[in-house]
């Protein structure tokens, strides 16, 4: 487990996170392909961006989506996210 | 049917532009066409342009600029900002020739993503003597200032029996080079490298060494470079899903403009590919015969069209088919069901002859001479 939760997160500089006007997706772009994010996912990746902890980010999602017991589904998604050097 | 819109077609997510066939190296396993050197009348700015913008409009966004050496023209920078603010994530393929620092920084500004520089060998020497001139100094200087301006390093090697026994120190050169992605492309026979074929195609045993040490080497450097390996499908039991089937997915336009669902189908004969001067991208993709030729699949021969696999593999590639079978309708070769296998194991028996042979060919170099001298 690489996930440290007080640790500021950034998105990776060599990606790119946007909107696609074709698919209605946020994507994220790298040299061999594209992945699509649903929303959640967007909103946690925006998230990162070398200030927010993954702390911060669950706490600032739960109040944004007006829920508790987020924390398996975010730092889950956020960990998938550290192992495809999408965020470090 | 002009004007409608057929669902089942899907957008070009990739695109790559070719803007010119000049090019200051000289590589044997080239892809580009045979005539290249009688290929004139390069796409203006404006057109690339016009380009960029309509595939952007019908959902690409992968964009490749290759050549040739991209570097070589002028309005590189201009392209790629326009890229940038249509919201292309864009790629520079490059043999590094020409590349200065000042150019590294003015492209980051202009927007552009990432920058693939290509060595051809490890060692001096060989790297030099297949790119047709001396390079190979200034390539490793071009890594590291791309590394160093923040782009992230795309190291690309070609793959053949020239360099193939050097693989041990392709990856360590990658490693020294800090590359972040490296990209092992074992040549793919078309153009300059179908001509140079038997001098170039690696044994079986080759192979197989080459990608034991490749792939344990991936394990060794997981999380910290990125491998890539592209397999030579002269050696597999099944052709490669070429393009990821015909005008689904990837569209090429040459230096001169013509739209290509592959980057070799202009060897084909009669498909008559349209040109981005006459018609729009959309009509293009859409309507065009050339792009609508082996879409779906109507268009298969036995055994492919009874095929369970059609759906995964396509019937695999179509230059390659019209390349060893001379009709472009057949079952890629490189299908061990394909009557016309025999085709594949000649191409190898070929390959070995010269390898073992005591007087080799000699590699025919990718420039305008030979070009013009081998076509008319
Ligand atoms: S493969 Fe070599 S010769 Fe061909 S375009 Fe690239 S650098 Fe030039
Ligand atoms: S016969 Fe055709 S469809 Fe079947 S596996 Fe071979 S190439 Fe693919």
């Amino acid at each position: 487990m690489t996930l440290d939760p007080t640790q500021p997160l950034s998105f990776s500089p060599f990606l790119r996170l946007q909107w696609e006007e074709a698919q209605q997706k946020h994507v994220i772009l790298y040299p061999e392909g594209i992945v699509e994010l649903n929303v959640p996912s967007t909103e946690i990746l925006r998230l990162c961006d070398g200030t927010h902890t993954a702390e911060d980010i669950l706490v600032e999602l739960e109040e944004k989506f007006n829920q508790t017991g987020l924390k398996n589904d975010i730092f889950g998604f956020i960990e998938v996210a550290i192992e495809n050097g999408w965020v470090s | 049917m002009a004007g409608s819109v057929n669902s089942k077609i899907t957008p070009p997510r990739w695109l790559l532009a070719e803007l010119t066939y000049s090019c200051p190296l000289q590589c044997p396993y080239c892809a580009n066409p045979i005539n290249f050197a009688r290929i004139n009348n390069e796409l203006s700015t404006e057109d690339w342009l016009r380009v960029l913008s309509e595939a952007r409009a019908m959902g690409s966004v992968q964009l490749g600029f290759s050549g040739g050496e991209p570097l070589v023209r002028q309005d590189l920078s201009v392209l790629v900002a326009h890229a940038r603010k249509l919201g292309y994530f864009s790629n520079l393929i490059t043999s590094g020739y020409g590349m200065t620092e000042a150019k590294i920084v003015e492209l980051k500004e202009a927007g552009l993503d990432h920058i693939q520089v290509s060595i051809q060998s490890p060692e001096k020497t060989l790297n030099d003597e297949l790119a047709g001139t001396e390079s190979y100094d200034h390539k490793r200087e071009v890594a590291r200032l791309v590394k160093k301006n923040g782009y992230p390093m795309v190291l690309c090697v070609v793959i053949h029996r020239k360099n193939i026994h050097q693989m041990r120190d392709i990856l360590e050169m990658a490693n020294d080079l800090g590359a972040d992605y490296l990209e092992l492309a074992n040549t793919q026979y078309y153009g300059w490298a179908h001509l140079n074929r038997d001098q170039l195609l690696p044994t079986k045993e080759q192979f197989e060494e080459a990608e034991a040490i490749a792939q344990a080497y991936k394990e060794k450097v997981k999380g910290k470079m990125k491998i890539y390996y592209v397999v030579p499908d002269f050696y597999e039991d099944r052709p490669k899903a070429c393009m990821n089937g015909w005008g689904t997915t990837f569209l090429t336009i040459a230096p001169d403009g013509t739209a290509l669902p592959c980057h070799s189908a202009r060897e084909l004969p009669g498909l008559n590919c349209p040109n981005v001067k006459d018609l729009s991208i959309h009509e293009i993709w859409h309507h065009s015969p050339a792009f609508n030729r082996f879409r779906g699949f109507e268009w298969m021969k036995e055994p492919c069209r009874s095929c369970p696999e059609k759906v995964k593999d396509f019937g695999g590639c179509r230059c390659q088919a019209y390349l060893l079978t001379g009709d472009m309708n057949s079952t890629d070769p490189a299908c061990s069901l394909s009557p016309d296998r025999q085709r594949v194991y000649e191409a190898i028996f070929q390959a070995r002859h010269d390898a073992e042979s005591a007087v080799a060919k000699p590699l025919v170099f990718r420039n305008p001479k030979n070009s013009k001298n081998l076509t008319f």
